[in-house]
This record gives C-alpha cells, sequence and structure tokens, in this order.
C-alpha cells in the first residue's frame, strides 16, 4: 500500500517533469483515473464518556475532509464498513477492512480526565497488517481542530513521505461593498476555510497581508496614514506598527525565511526599488537601484537568493539576483508578462502569475526558469501562494463585470484537484502559514 | 487629514448651495460631496465658485487618462494639466492631491507601482509648467478605486487615470 502511494507521488512527479517538455499542464490528462486516491476507512472516534457531545465525530469529519481535500486519499463512507472499532486495545479484523477496500485503517479514542481530553490513535496498513503509527495528544476542547488537523498531517505523512500541510492558517482580504467602494479588511482562517477573524475595521484600504515564518504576525499595506505603507500586525496583541520611516511609499512586503528581516518595494519617482530592513536594528539595504518598476521580493528558502518583477525589459518579467542584489538575471522569457513570483519553501518551484493575450494564468517554473507551466487560466487568476510542503498553491480568482469579486481558490501544483475556499464573502490575497504545531 | 480639510471644504459648499437656495436634488448633493459621476455637470457650472473644488473639477478638468500600461501622457492629458496648472496659479493658498489609479488588468503590486508613475508623471507635468512641488502630494490607488465597475474597455479606460484633488489650507 505504501508502494502504491510512492507509486502515485513518482508518477506524479514524473508527470511534472515530462509535462515541461509538452507544451502546457492543461493538455495532460491528470484524470482521476490516472490519480487514483488511496481508499482509506477512517472510523469514529469513540467517546465512550462523552459520546452525545458529538466531539469524536466533529474531529472524525476533519480528518476526512482534510484528506480527501488533498485529493489524495479516498475515505471510505462509514456506511461500507463491514466491522466497527470499539477499542483501540485490540487489532482490528484487517479481512473485514481489506474486504471494504481500505488500503489504510484509522482509529482513535477520546479520553476526558481533568478538564482536557486525551486522544488515543492508530494507524494500520490493512495489507501488511502492520501499524504505521500509535500516538496521543492532550489538548483543551477549544483546541478540537487543530488536534484534527495535526492528526490529518500525521497520516498525510506516514502515507506519502510528505510533511503534511493541514494544521495551517490563510491571512487573506475579506472583501465586501460595491466594486467602486469596496471595503478591504484584514483577515485570517483555517486553511480550509474554518474560523475566519476579521483583524481590521474597514476603516483604512489594506493590501497583501503576507505571514511571518512563525505564522504570529503579519506583513501588510494599509493606507491608514493616507500615503500606502508597510506594517506589521501582531495577531496575539492585535497592536500594528509601521514598518521603517521611508520618504515614500512602501509596499509589496514579504518577511525573510528566518522572520528577522522584511523586503518591500519603495516608490522612488517613476521607478520603484527593493529594499530589505533590519527588523531588530531598522537597518536598511538597497538592492536594487534602477528608474523601473521592481517589486514583488520573494526570498529563496535558504535566503540566499530573490526572485522579484521588473518592467526593466518592457514588460513585466521575473528575475532573480543574489540576496545582496548583485548578479541580476532573467528567468522568464515565455510570451505575455509575469509577475507575483513566490519561491516555493521546498527551494525548487517559483509560482507565478502570467498576463498573456488578455488573461491571466498561475503557472510554476524552475528557479532557473526551465520547466515553465501553466495549472490554470481564465479571466482573472492572481497571488499564488504556497502550502508549506509545496506541493499545493491558492490563488485568488476574479469574476469579470460590475458585480464581480475574487474568491480564494487551492489547487495541486500539478493543476489537479482545485477547490474553492468557502469564504462568507469575496476574498482576495491569499497568504499561506507554516504548520502551526 | 487633508480628507478632512477637503469634507471640511464639501460641507462649507454644501451649506452655501443651501443657503443661496440652490434646489439641488440627493443626488446632486452626493455628486458635490463624493464626487461621484459627471452627469449635471452644466447645472453645477453655474453655481461653482470660482477657486473651489467644483470650480475645478467642472471648469478645468481633475482627471487626465492613460493608455493600458501606459504611463505617459497624451495631447488631452498634457491640455488638462496645462489648464490645472493655469488654475493653481491663479489660487496660489490651494494644493492639490494627485491619485493614480489603474485598470483591473494588472496585478495588485505592480498596478500600485504603475498607478505611482502615473500621478508622478502628472506632478513632474505640473512642475513643469512652473507649479512647486510642495503644493502637491501624490496618493497611489492601484486598481482598488474604480469609477467604472464593468470589465470592458469602456470602463478600464475611465479607470486608466490620475486625479487632481483640490485641498485648500
Amino acid at each position: 500500500m505504501i508502494n502504491q502511494i510512492n507509486r502515485l507521488l513518482l508518477l506524479l512527479f514524473l508527470l511534472l517533469f515530462y509535462s515541461t517538455v509538452s507544451k502546457a499542464a492543461l493538455e495532460i490528462d491528470v484524470s482521476e483515473g490516472n490519480l487514483r486516491p488511496m481508499p482509506i476507512a477512517i472510523t469514529e472516534v469513540i467517546d465512550k464518556q462523552n459520546e452525545q457531545l458529538g466531539l469524536g465525530l466533529d474531529i472524525t469529519k476533519v480528518i476526512a475532509s482534510d484528506l480527501a481535500g488533498s485529493g489524495l486519499f479516498y475515505p471510505i463512507n462509514p456506511k461500507a464498513f463491514l466491522d466497527e472499532v470499539n477499542s483501540l486495545d485490540r487489532n482490528p479484523d484487517f479481512n473485514s477492512w481489506r474486504v471494504v477496500n481500505a488500503e489504510a485503517l484509522f482509529s482513535a479514542e477520546l479520553i476526558f480526565d481533568n478538564e482536557r481530553y486525551r486522544i488515543n490513535y492508530k494507524l494500520w496498513d490493512t495489507f501488511s497488517e502492520k501499524s504505521l503509527e500509535a500516538n496521543y495528544l492532550v489538548f483543551s476542547e477549544n483546541k478540537w481542530r487543530n488536534v484534527a488537523h495535526i492528526i490529518a498531517d500525521t497520516i498525510y505523512t506516514r502515507l506519502t513521505g510528505e510533511k503534511g500541510y493541514f494544521d495551517t492558517q490563510i491571512a487573506f482580504i475579506a472583501e465586501s461593498g460595491p466594486k467602486t467602494k469596496r471595503i478591504k479588511r484584514l483577515a485570517i482562517m483555517d486553511q480550509d476555510g474554518q474560523n475566519p477573524i476579521l483583524l481590521t475595521s474597514g476603516r483604512d484600504l489594506v493590501l497583501t497581508p503576507r505571514f511571518s515564518p512563525n505564522g504570529k504576525e503579519l506583513v501588510y499595506l494599509s493606507y491608514r496614514n493616507g500615503q500606502p505603507q508597510v506594517y506589521i500586525y501582531d495577531i496575539q496583541s492585535k497592536q500594528t506598527y509601521v514598518v521603517g520611516t521611508f520618504p515614500g511609499m512602501t509596499f509589496a512586503p514579504r518577511f525573510s525565511p528566518d522572520g528577522r528581516k522584511i523586503i518591500m518595494s519603495l516608490q522612488e519617482g517613476v521607478g520603484s526599488n527593493l529594499f530589505e530592513m533590519d527588523l531588530g536594528n531598522f537597518d536598511r539595504k538597497r538592492l536594487t537601484n534602477t528608474s523601473d518598476i521592481n517589486t514583488a521580493p520573494s526570498y529563496s528558502p535558504d535566503s540566499s537568493n530573490i526572485v522579484f518583477e521588473s518592467d526593466k525589459s518592457g514588460t513585466q518579467q521575473l528575475y532573480v539576483m543574489d540576496a545582496n542584489g548583485d548578479n541580476v538575471r532573467r528567468i522568464s522569457f515565455g510570451t505575455g508578462s509575469y509577475s507575483t513570483p513566490v519561491w516555493s519553501p521546498r527551494g525548487d518551484y517559483i509560482a507565478f502569475t502570467k498576463i498573456s493575450k488578455g488573461r491571466f494564468m498561475i503557472g510554476v517554473m524552475f528557479a532557473d526558469g526551465s520547466g515553465e507551466r501553466i495549472i490554470t487560466d481564465g479571466f482573472h487568476n492572481e497571488g499564488p501562494t504556497w502550502a508549506p510542503n509545496g506541493r499545493v498553491l491558492m490563488f485568488f480568482r476574479e469574476s469579470p463585470g460590475e458585480d464581480g469579486g475574487a474568491m480564494i481558490y487551492s489547487v495541486d501544483i500539478t493543476g489537479y484537484n482545485e477547490r474553492k475556499i468557502e469564504t462568507p464573502g469575496y476574498a482576495s490575497d491569499p497568504s499561506w502559514s507554516a504548520l502551526m504545531n | 487629514m487633508v480628507y478632512k480639510k477637503a469634507l471640511n471644504l464639501s460641507v462649507t459648499f454644501l451649506l452655501i448651495f443651501i443657503l443661496t437656495g440652490c434646489s439641488s436634488t440627493r443626488k446632486n448633493v452626493e455628486q458635490i460631496l463624493f464626487g461621484g459621476g459627471n452627469n449635471n455637470e452644466a447645472e453645477i457650472v453655474s453655481n461653482a465658485i470660482p477657486g473651489s473644488s467644483q470650480d475645478f473639477t467642472v471648469n478645468v478638468g481633475d482627471r487626465v487618462f492613460f493608455a493600458t500600461n501606459s504611463t505617459s501622457l497624451d495631447d488631452d492629458a498634457k491640455a488638462i494639466l496645462e489648464r490645472q496648472a493655469s488654475w493653481l496659479e491663479l489660487y496660489p493658498e490651494i494644493s492639490i492631491i494627485v491619485e493614480g489609479h489603474a485598470d483591473e488588468r494588472g496585478t495588485r503590486e505592480y498596478n500600485i507601482a504603475l498607478s505611482a508613475k502615473r500621478a508622478d508623471i502628472a506632478v513632474a507635468y505640473l512642475e513643469s509648467l512652473g507649479i512647486v512641488g510642495d503644493r502637491i502630494e501624490t496618493v497611489p490607488y492601484g486598481k482598488e478605486r474604480p469609477v467604472a465597475a464593468c470589465s470592458s474597455e469602456a470602463c478600464w479606460s475611465q479607470n486608466r487615470r490620475a486625479v487632481s484633488v483640490v485641498v485648500i489650507d
């Protein structure tokens, strides 16, 4: 079974590599038939003490929803189960799980003690009849969703060999009101769209939030003083502060991978140049010095390089430079223009927005510019952000017209498994956090 | 702060309108207060007080337009900026904020930079006509504040603009 999912991943990677030879990702037949999700039995979390509270069932549903949402797993309908799991103490009847085609079996139990819950859980390979994971977590009731996501991440990791991405948050801009007077508010939600929280009142226009690597702060653009400036929002204390005093508009901010620096654009007359600012001593370092629009910088995960967009060639194109600003080289050469580059946390790919023939696409290319693939294509797709494992992207898609607006979508980097994230209203500028726990 | 001034100014004019017995409809008042729409201008012209923001918007022209992805001023844009400069010479106590804007057919951060460049180029032209820079502020809005909401060139061409907003100290 493990081999099977490894084969699946291998196939996926092969598709990725070979698709670089063919013309575009959309032409690859990455159908569900090819990529068969692994059937997994997720039995209801046993709660002998407090079953009527429904917590066990809630946790079960979130785990199943996370795994199904990845597109790599197919949680089997519990109605098809031939056996039930009443206790973790004895081994399951593997044959009855094989009969319903379950390749993996998950079961768990809740124990309530001293105002806290303990969840014991086990993951089995039904063919080898071996335990893949047996562990527990202790938590207070209000953390049950995090616990479900953490367990789903563990299952994902055990069965794919990849890090998970379920115990994560998305920072975004919540939008309301008519298109000509749109109200934009800073917001965060869980990766699955649950627990949306609005962080600002909507009085000031705010844009482009990005998580700090530890998930505790957001760096974003706000018009609170009239001029657009880069601010940091501390999620726990709800405090905001401006990032340095610059003699002009600052925008397009991002944290460095160690969280100690901010890289951003400063408008200087007709041009915009890239600066790095140290959050410890507020030292600033100039990285570009041209009269072009140089913006949307993003560090490589090892901090050695920076990708950004510049219109120095006449159209927006992607460039990579050393982290000190030296050795600038263009990496995008296809038809159209390229912008919003974001380096994958794995270091391999750079995701971008491509504009060509009046259409807005999301794509990825290797850091040297080779292997460009378009993942989605339409009227307006913009602003990709990476899941911490570098396998999934979110972006926003804007619908046209007077009532048009943006919604956030997630998609596998193969272009497969596109899903809309349910948000209370229009939502844009997603930024995916690192794993929270 | 500047916005507060602008609002106070608008309220002043609103009072003048009411006191002078102008029979503005609610719609007209909204247009005056919020600068929305450009209908019924003829009616406002006759009431615009010389040196007021209405006078500037209606009799001079408060905005210039740009081609897609362009930041260069065409002859129409230059003519309007020349009229703005002449008007600003008449009223040296008045300062302006030049707002830069872009249409929705670009990515967010690039559009902010593009709109900043548009505003800057409009300001540079005003300065070349003798208006001193410290009377002018700029605010780039990117694609965030369209005046026309449809998704076709008819609207996009109205949204690619630099708008001069009058501030009276």
